[in-house]
């Protein structure tokens, strides 16, 4: 199945694209999802406490399962305002 | 007092007006209208910052913003809050957000208009990054990086 990740601010710049489609299988969580990336891009793997997830522009939590066609946003932390 | 369908709570490229913000929320019902503006500051912990540049995760950023209006008025009461968000470059002095609360009487505006840039600053996908005199260095949370 196929997830898209989308990347922001920092993760963004250390990754060189702001998205990407990923191949995955079926029952794939996001914890797992995020595991691969930060094997294939150590900067990631550095920030992986603080690192927050949004799958279909919602807040996920690294056990939700991902499906075909989900959008997995990897979210830095915050700073607006 | 009509009122035109207005959007309340958005993300814009573009300069804000904070006149324009108290404009959308105001309604005879109102015994005051409290309006915060954040602003691009020239000093961050010891570094020069030359301008800011906020990216954003868009249709989220969005939603996000519009959650909390919505806290707002489960909590207080209060139905016209306007939030502006604004991304892309800023320079000095210059407005990052204005949140304008309109409320019958000031003390619930004061509690939800401070308690509406504490959740922006924690939910709502935004980052700032400073661009000093000694580099460019992303904002995370509290932190620099």
């Amino acid at each position: 199945m196929k997830v898209k990740v989308k990347l922001f601010a920092r993760y963004r710049e250390m990754v060189g694209r702001s998205d990407m489609d990923v191949e995955t299988s079926p029952g794939t969580t996001v914890e797992g999802l995020w595991q691969a990336l930060a094997g294939q891009y150590p900067g990631l793997a550095k920030m992986g406490d603080s690192t927050l997830f949004a799958v279909n522009q919602e807040y996920a939590a690294r056990s939700r399962e991902l499906r075909d066609g989900d959008e997995l946003a990897l979210i830095p932390p915050v700073s607006g305002g | 007092m009509a009122r035109l369908e207005q959007v309340m709570f958005e993300v814009t490229d573009q300069k804000l007006n904070p006149q324009s913000a108290i404009d959308k929320v105001a309604h005879e019902s109102l015994g005051a209208i409290l309006v915060f503006i954040g602003v691009a500051r020239r000093f961050s912990k010891g570094k020069i910052i030359r301008h800011l540049e906020y990216e954003v995760f868009r249709e989220m950023a969005a939603k996000k913003i519009a959650e909390i209006g919505q806290e707002m008025r489960d909590r207080w009461g209060l139905d016209r809050v306007a939030i502006t968000h604004r991304v892309g470059h800023l320079d000095i002095g210059e407005a990052s957000i204005v949140i304008a609360v309109g409320s019958p009487h000031r003390k619930q505006a004061f509690e939800a208009c401070e308690y509406a840039i504490n959740r922006i600053k924690q939910t709502v996908p935004i980052w700032k990054k400073e661009v000093t005199e000694d580099g460019e260095f992303w904002i995370e949370g509290e932190f620099s990086v």
